[in-house]
């Protein structure tokens, strides 16, 4: 099969050239030997004229509706250059060899820094066909660019193309597909910075124009001083939206439910004799004439109920708000804004961005490090993000089982949270060694999310989170059950009772939580509901739940992305972490009695030896690098 | 001057880096090189990094390096 190569800067939207060219028939992929990945999709074109061995066919001479070819198209990470600097890079460059044919998609709007790497590309001797994506923008920003020119200049053909949308695609595949057969001749550029000036004064025309809405957002957005209190406004904002529209998608679920699954539910009931070892684990604790869903715990009635009547609501709101950020390009600017602080716990502002996508799934966050040049770096954010940050199924069902309890004690388990992650960052970057690079990254324009794209995102996500999740609640809740009734679960309480009753001052009962968190969060946060616990028990077993371990799919890329030994000296930190912090809750909320009280006194507590410990470190740093 | 020390809004010329290979090389491919017109959009307040612009690119650099490029008036 023809392979065809994608290739161009970070976020110049080969991604979504790579989606129009391809559709939907598209794999993620590891390359052997490397952690960076690339997607491979197919692309089949009509080819009109003589026949070819690749035809569905062997006996086909091609018709007059021409014959099937497929390409292969790989959608190469993004790279600036072809002298390889960082790991992704180096895939580029390693994958380029293979290419039949290269596609550079480029950055219309950025022509000149874009058409660096173009010349790179034309130097290696392949057939290229240019792609001027974003044209739209083009016009809004008053660039006009001459393209038979620069098709001239170059020597390749060059297509005007909007990704989002799908325009230019058609040309772009007839390009593809009729691509001249004759030998690429080749070229050389000496001067490389003077020939792409020479090229740019001759296809590129300016249009002086107003400043656009965006623009005037994209700079009080990295204001000095608007800057940071305006972020902080669109985080609070963003929970609060998420979170009452979450609640009220809830009711409108739970009404759902009673209107149409109760009754199924009863009749099941009745059909197993409304007792028994199976009705216990399929259908749990139902008496009367309602059914409370989060306390039943059976699989079809908890189980079914936790992910399609709590968790789905809140993370399909949750991915709506993320993806329209992610593709407005607010995440950049909040590594910029953050920079600063997050030097504080030995990260620059970038870590910000896998930890934000770890608020929904850990997975895409610990993914996201990859990014990330210096290794030090790459374990703090890893080892911070599995310990500190719920998942937001996890998060869910937190809101919903502590709301009873509260405010108090939901901001008790925030607050919590935010000192563990203030307080294990400092120390981390006191003890792991190296030193940490400076923010170098491009800042993209806010570009209005295309609706189509938006959507084709979530429901990727959506339907990943109900594939992926789904059947491990299920199975999380069965499993319980069964050790339940084999005497198991009690058996482990017994064993594991020194800590969690001794240290921890936990109910026995909480042990199921602890053994079912390994694969599902929220799955265990459930499972405390039925158990009633006191407040500051809830805090401590909430809280614990976050941070002893990430589950067991986090924990696996874990392994893949920092290796054996960072895993488990990251595994190590956890143990530390939930013995301490699972003390230091029991001890101060039983001191303190207020929630608020215990709040404040923990996160003033905590930004003080944030402040100190960052202080010695620079101070050492200073000494041994200066 | 260096990167630092330039105002806010105002335009220079990059006249040199000061830096290894890797950190030219990173700083080029992103359209930053040595005789660059840039101009500096904003810079974060306590030391935070600085956002220049370089034709339409907006590139945003942390203060440790900002410092270590030296830039003139643009004439």
């Amino acid at each position: 099969m023809k392979k065809i190569l994608l290739m161009g800067n970070p976020n110049v939207g080969k991604s979504a050239i790579f989606t129009s060219l391809t559709g939907i028939n598209a794999r993620t992929s590891n390359y052997p030997g490397t952690t960076v990945s690339y997607t491979t999709g197919t692309l089949t074109v009509l080819k009109k004229g003589s026949a070819c061995a690749s035809c569905c066919k062997s006996s086909c001479k091609g018709c007059s509706y021409g014959f099937v070819e497929k390409i292969e198209v790989v959608d190469v990470p993004g790279t600036y250059r072809l002298d390889p600097l960082s790991e992704a890079e180096k895939v580029a460059c390693r994958l380029l060899p293979e290419g039949d044919m290269i596609i550079n998609v480029v950055d219309a709007t950025n022509l000149e820094r874009n058409l660096n790497l173009t010349l790179q590309l034309l130097e290696m001797n392949k057939p290229v066909i240019v792609v001027l994506n974003m044209w739209d923008d083009t016009i809004h920003k008053g660039i006009k660019i001459d393209v038979e020119k620069l098709s001239e200049m170059l020597g390749v053909p060059v297509v005007p193309a909007t990704g989002t949308t799908g325009q230019g695609i058609d040309k772009l595949i007839e390009y593809i597909t009729n691509y001249p057969q004759e030998p690429v001749s080749k070229r050389e550029y000496k001067n490389r910075w003077a020939a792409i000036g020479e090229i740019i004064n001759a296809v590129q025309n300016l249009e002086n124009r107003r400043h656009t809405f965006l623009e005037r957002l994209q700079d009080i957005s990295v204001h000095p001083f608007a800057g940071i209190p305006i972020a902080i406004i669109v985080i609070i904002a963003i929970f609060r939206v998420i979170i009452g529209i979450g609640e009220y998608l809830i009711g409108i679920m739970e009404k759902l439910f009673e209107r149409f699954y109760t009754p199924v539910i009863m009749a099941l009931s009745r059909l197993l004799g409304g007792e028994g070892v199976l009705h216990q684990i399929f259908i749990g604790d139902i008496s009367g004439e309602t059914i409370d869903y989060e306390a039943a715990m059976g699989v079809l009635t908890t189980g079914v109920f936790l992910e399609i009547g709590i968790v789905l609501p809140y993370i399909l709101i949750f991915y709506i708000v993320l993806g329209f950020l992610e593709d407005l390009g607010y995440l950049p600017r909040l590594a910029v804004l953050f920079d600063r602080f997050m030097h504080r716990v030995g990260l620059h502002g970038f870590s910000i961005i896998p930890m934000m996508l770890a608020m929904g799934c850990n997975i895409p966050g610990i993914l996201a490090i990859r990014n990330i040049e210096s290794r030090r770096q790459r374990f703090i954010t890893a080892t911070l993000t599995a310990i500190t940050i719920p998942c937001f199924a996890q998060s869910a069902i937190i809101f919903s089982i502590t709301a009873s309890y509260g405010t108090g004690h939901v901001f008790a388990i925030l607050g919590t949270i935010l000192s563990v992650w203030l307080v294990l960052g400092s120390a981390l970057s006191f003890f792991v060694e190296g030193t940490t690079d400076t923010l170098i990254m491009e800042v993209p324009p806010y570009r209005l999310p295309a609706f189509k794209v938006l959507l084709r995102n979530l429901g990727t996500r959506i339907y990943g989170f109900l594939t992926d999740a789904f059947p491990y609640v299920l199975g999380g809740i069965l499993f319980v059950n069964i050790l339940t009734i084999l005497g198991v679960m009690d058996f482990l309480g017994k064993i594991a009772a020194p800590i969690i009753t001794g240290v921890f001052g936990l109910p026995e009962g909480t042990v199921a939580s602890f053994v079912v968190g390994i694969i599902r969060k929220d799955a265990a946060v459930v499972l405390f509901e039925p158990l009633n616990l006191s407040g500051a028990q809830m805090v401590t077993g909430v809280t614990l739940l976050i941070i002893y371990f990430p589950c067991m799919a986090t924990f696996v890329i874990m392994l893949k992305e920092l290796g054996l030994k960072d895993t488990f000296k990251s595994f190590i930190i956890m143990v530390i972490v939930t013995l301490i912090t699972g003390t230091y809750i029991r001890f101060f909320m039983n001191v303190l009695k207020d929630p608020w009280l215990y709040v404040i006194f923990t996160v003033l507590l905590s930004f003080t030896v944030m402040l100190v410990l960052s202080r010695i470190a620079d101070k050492r740093h200073q000494a041994k690098y200066m | 001057m260096t990167l630092r020390d330039l105002k806010t809004g105002e335009e220079a010329v990059i006249a040199t880096i000061k830096g290894g290979y890797g950190l030219q090389a990173k700083l080029e491919s992103m359209g930053l090189r040595e005789g660059s017109r840039i101009t500096k959009k904003s810079a974060v307040l306590a030391g935070g990094p600085v956002i220049v612009q370089a034709g339409n690119t907006q590139i945003a650099i942390g203060a440790g390096m900002a410092n270590r490029i030296i830039v003139k008036n643009a004439d």
